[in-house]
């Protein structure tokens, strides 16, 4: 056993709005340059739907992701290293830039410019490509909402899927639609094929937590990874070169601050903790014969916190205390192992993803409601999770290589929750069937609803710090995004046109000094007078050292 | 045997070799970042698909025939009894096809860049520099292997350009063995070094960081915050206030 912690994250999905605001706060903390105008770390697509890029999840076509081949053992599918290094001059199965879709802006001076006529003046699209007129016709969320979904939603591959597979059709007729919500980050997976698939080495697993990063001075541009992911999470920057990806927010979560994207979430639905798990056992776990059972293997993979022995072997194998203590408060330990009610993004990829879906359970309660039932009941959710079987196919798609039992248990447990608690509420006789029929007890149950419904922040997001003496050293790894117009970044050209010279490195100590004033009452950093005043970081409170005159003793 | 000959190659020759060594490390150490083959590859793939290839691979082969043709001495291949008409046959067949694939090749992707919107607001001048170099020196090499083949003057390079090229890493340059090639040698020579001395300083430098590597690595790969390959001094002017500074730029 080898103990390796890893930083996870769980999507309540029943709490999404589908409001964006996780994307578009991600987008201006690190997309918002151009080269990357395309590019979302983070996105919500709306399911059915043909996400971003479009029709990612068929790899027959994308090829990503990893397969077990004929000897048991995993390969990518995209083909090996040979394969790789002979297609180097041109990946075959790279998505041009309308898979995702062609970035643009509009001609806003005319509105200002425009010569007096009859007409209103109307900003026309450009793309951001070419600079030359273009007609919009798609972008990363096009289909939001079930839009087009008459014309688009046939194309979703997992409709397709289904639709091949079982007799009852998933239908886009009004009255039948379901949908709901997938906001997707990078899944910075235990078994990265991303990782495997890029030539340089550039792309790599950070050991103490997981986080999987590209070098951006050791990426050369041979765009092998973004094949490589199946969920087309690494970006490749059209201007400087370089493949680029979701950063798990690093340099946040490294002075235990939240994601960016957690942290803006209008709906609390991301929760954020340590997972220890057993690195050696990882690609046994990802090789398993039957797909349908890699859900398991995964859970299977992901130590208990509170085992004396998992504990004695984390702290051989390097894991602080405040780590291990962390993961035994990890909110996204008990979801994805203790209730088991999270669920991975798509595991038949072998990927082993570390971004885990607590399914919803709206679009059978809604079916209910709609069809004159009481949503809220136990009995008749348990009775209609099985009765609607095209929402719950559709989620063993998505969450367990398509088998419904795991979203089934899921689903359950999330309604014996809804109709438990809604007793407590209302103050009536509490009814311990409904927890022992989802193989819970009451307190579970309540442990559960405490934690999906009324979790403060620092029980949502349980983050061990990295150790000062790390974190300083974590500067100088060349994996920071904040290039060409990045965040912090002096903009300018190198000698070799843009974007050449040393990137800046993104300061641990920015970090440190922004959750400090986030979170203190006092001024900047009154452990070290001495140090220097940000005026544009001074909150006008106290009176830092240096930045006034000294008082004269005599003239108080 | 002129000062101009000397000039051209005894001195040239050293001058590029300094230029391309010290300007590869320089680029090294301050613009790792720039370093990339800045593929636009998203942007548009089906003329890539053929002209990239074709222009790479056809390169790689021109590139085995240079290494043949210039490092293995006459003597050696009369040596196991090929004669030279048939040295001088496979080499025609081999250049010419070579030649002709990289020439095809770089046509496409010239073409491609120039036609493809996107593509071409992504071009700099030092592409367009670059691309000069690449075709006048494609274009003057394929130049002298069909004068060779057209029989008017058989000139037979491995005993004068071989010769010299050779000289040249023995520190002794052999300027009168060059200086009786052919005209048509000598401006391919010229072009070459040329292109040489732009070759740092232009993206053909992701050609010296061929992933080769990548067939002997494990897939994952893990690195520790503290240590591991990208982990450097800090750099001038960031250095901690606390520890005396241990830069080594």
């Amino acid at each position: 056993m080898r103990v390796m912690a890893q930083m996870g994250m769980v999507m309540n999905l029943d709490k999404c709005i589908g409001c964006h605001t996780c994307s578009v706060t991600c987008k201006q903390a690190w997309t918002n340059r151009s080269g990357v105008e395309y590019a979302w770390f983070n996105n919500v697509e709306t399911r059915p739907g043909q996400g971003y890029p479009r029709r990612y999840q068929d790899q027959e076509r994308w090829r990503g992701g990893w397969v077990r081949n004929r000897r048991g053992r995993l390969a990518l599918k995209a083909g090996g290293r040979f394969r790789k290094l002979l297609t180097i001059f041109a990946n075959p199965v790279l998505p041009n830039i309308r898979d995702y879709y062609e970035p643009w802006t509009y001609d806003y001076e005319v509105l200002t410019d425009a010569p007096l006529g009859d007409d209103f003046p109307a900003a026309q699209p450009k793309s951001l490509l070419s600079g030359q007129p273009m007609a919009v016709e798609w972008s990363a969320n096009w289909d939001d909402d079930l839009g087009g979904a008459p014309e688009h939603g046939p194309q979703d591959p997992i409709v397709e899927r289904l639709r091949q597979e079982s007799e009852e059709k998933v239908t886009f007729s009004f009255e039948q639609a379901f949908m709901f919500y997938l906001p997707r980050i990078c899944e910075h997976c235990l078994n990265p094929s991303c990782v495997a698939s890029c030539p340089s080495g550039a792309m790599y697993k950070r050991a103490e937590d997981g986080i999987v990063l590209v070098d951006q001075d050791q990426c050369r541009g041979w765009r092998m990874c973004v094949t490589g992911c199946p969920y087309k999470k690494v970006y490749f920057n059209h201007r400087t070169g370089k493949a680029e990806k979701c950063t798990f927010c690093y340099p946040r979560v490294e002075v235990g601050l939240p994601t960016v994207c957690s942290e803006t979430c209008v709906g609390r639905l991301r929760y954020l903790g340590l997972f220890l798990y057993d690195a050696d056992r990882v690609a046994a776990a990802a090789s398993v014969p039957d797909e349908k059972d890699l859900y398991e293997a995964q859970l299977d993979l992901l130590l208990d916190p509170h085992d004396p022995a998992v504990i004695a072997a984390a702290r051989r194998d390097g894991i602080p205390d405040d780590w291990l203590e962390a993961a035994r408060r990890s909110p996204v330990y008990k979801l994805a192992k203790e209730y088991r009610v999270a669920l991975p993004l798509h595991p038949e990829f072998r990927t082993m993803p570390m971004v885990w879906y607590i399914p919803p359970l709206s679009p059978v309660v809604d079916r209910l409601t709609e069809t004159g039932h009481d949503g809220e009941d136990a009995g008749n959710l348990f009775g209609a999770i099985d009765a609607l079987r095209i929402p719950v196919e559709y989620l063993a798609e998505l969450f367990t290589a398509g088998d419904p039992a795991p979203v089934n248990d899921v689903l359950r447990k999330l309604a014996a929750m809804r109709s438990f608690m809604r007793d407590v509420t209302l103050g009536r006789e509490l009814d311990e069937s409904i927890p022992a029929a989802v193989g819970m007890d009451v307190e579970q149950l309540m442990a559960m609803y405490r934690l999906l419904a009324i979790a403060k922040y620092d029980e949502r997001y349980v983050i061990p710090t990295a150790h000062e003496g790390d974190a300083h050293q974590l500067e100088e790894l060349g994996c920071s995004l904040d290039v060409d117009g990045g965040p912090g970044m002096v903009t300018g050209s190198g000698p070799f046109g843009e974007a050449s010279g040393p990137p800046t490195p993104v300061s641990v100590e920015t970090f440190h000094a922004l959750r400090h004033r986030q979170t203190s009452e006092g001024i900047a950093d009154p452990e070290r007078p001495g140090a220097r005043v940000n005026l544009l970081n001074w909150d006008g409170r106290g009176r830092p050292e240096g930045l006034f005159p000294p008082r004269k003793e005599s003239a108080r | 045997m002129t000062v101009l000959d000397i000039l051209l190659w005894g001195v040239l020759p050293y001058v590029v070799l300094a230029v391309v060594v010290t300007g590869t490390l320089w680029r090294y150490r301050y613009d790792r970042f720039g370093w990339t083959t800045r593929s636009s590859e998203l942007h548009e793939s089906r003329l890539l698909r053929i002209g990239s290839p074709l222009f790479h691979f056809g390169l790689l082969v021109v590139i085995i025939g240079h290494v043949i043709g210039l490092l293995i001495p006459k003597s050696w291949t009369d040596a196991v009894g090929l004669s030279q008409e048939a040295y001088h046959v496979q080499a025609l067949a081999l250049g010419t096809v070579a030649g002709a694939c990289t020439l095809v090749g770089i046509a496409i992707l010239i073409y491609r860049r120039r036609t493809t919107g996107p593509v071409f607001a992504a071009t700099t001048r030092n592409d367009k520099l670059m691309y000069v170099g690449l075709v006048a020196a494609i274009v003057a090499g394929l130049v002298t292997t069909l004068l060779g083949a057209s029989g008017g003057e058989e000139h037979n390079y491995r005993l004068t350009v071989s010769v010299w090229f050779r000289s040249l890493f023995v520190l002794q340059p052999d300027v009168a063995a060059m200086s009786q090639a052919g005209l048509a040698f000598h401006v391919h020579v010229l072009i070459a070094l040329a292109l040489f001395a732009l070759w740092p300083f232009t993206r053909l430098v992701h050609a010296f960081t061929a992933p080769l590597g990548y067939l002997f690595r494990p897939y994952i790969v893990y690195r520790s915050r503290s240590g591991g390959p990208a982990t450097r001094a800090p750099r001038r002017g960031w250095e901690r206030v606390d520890a005396p500074p241990t830069g080594r730029r």
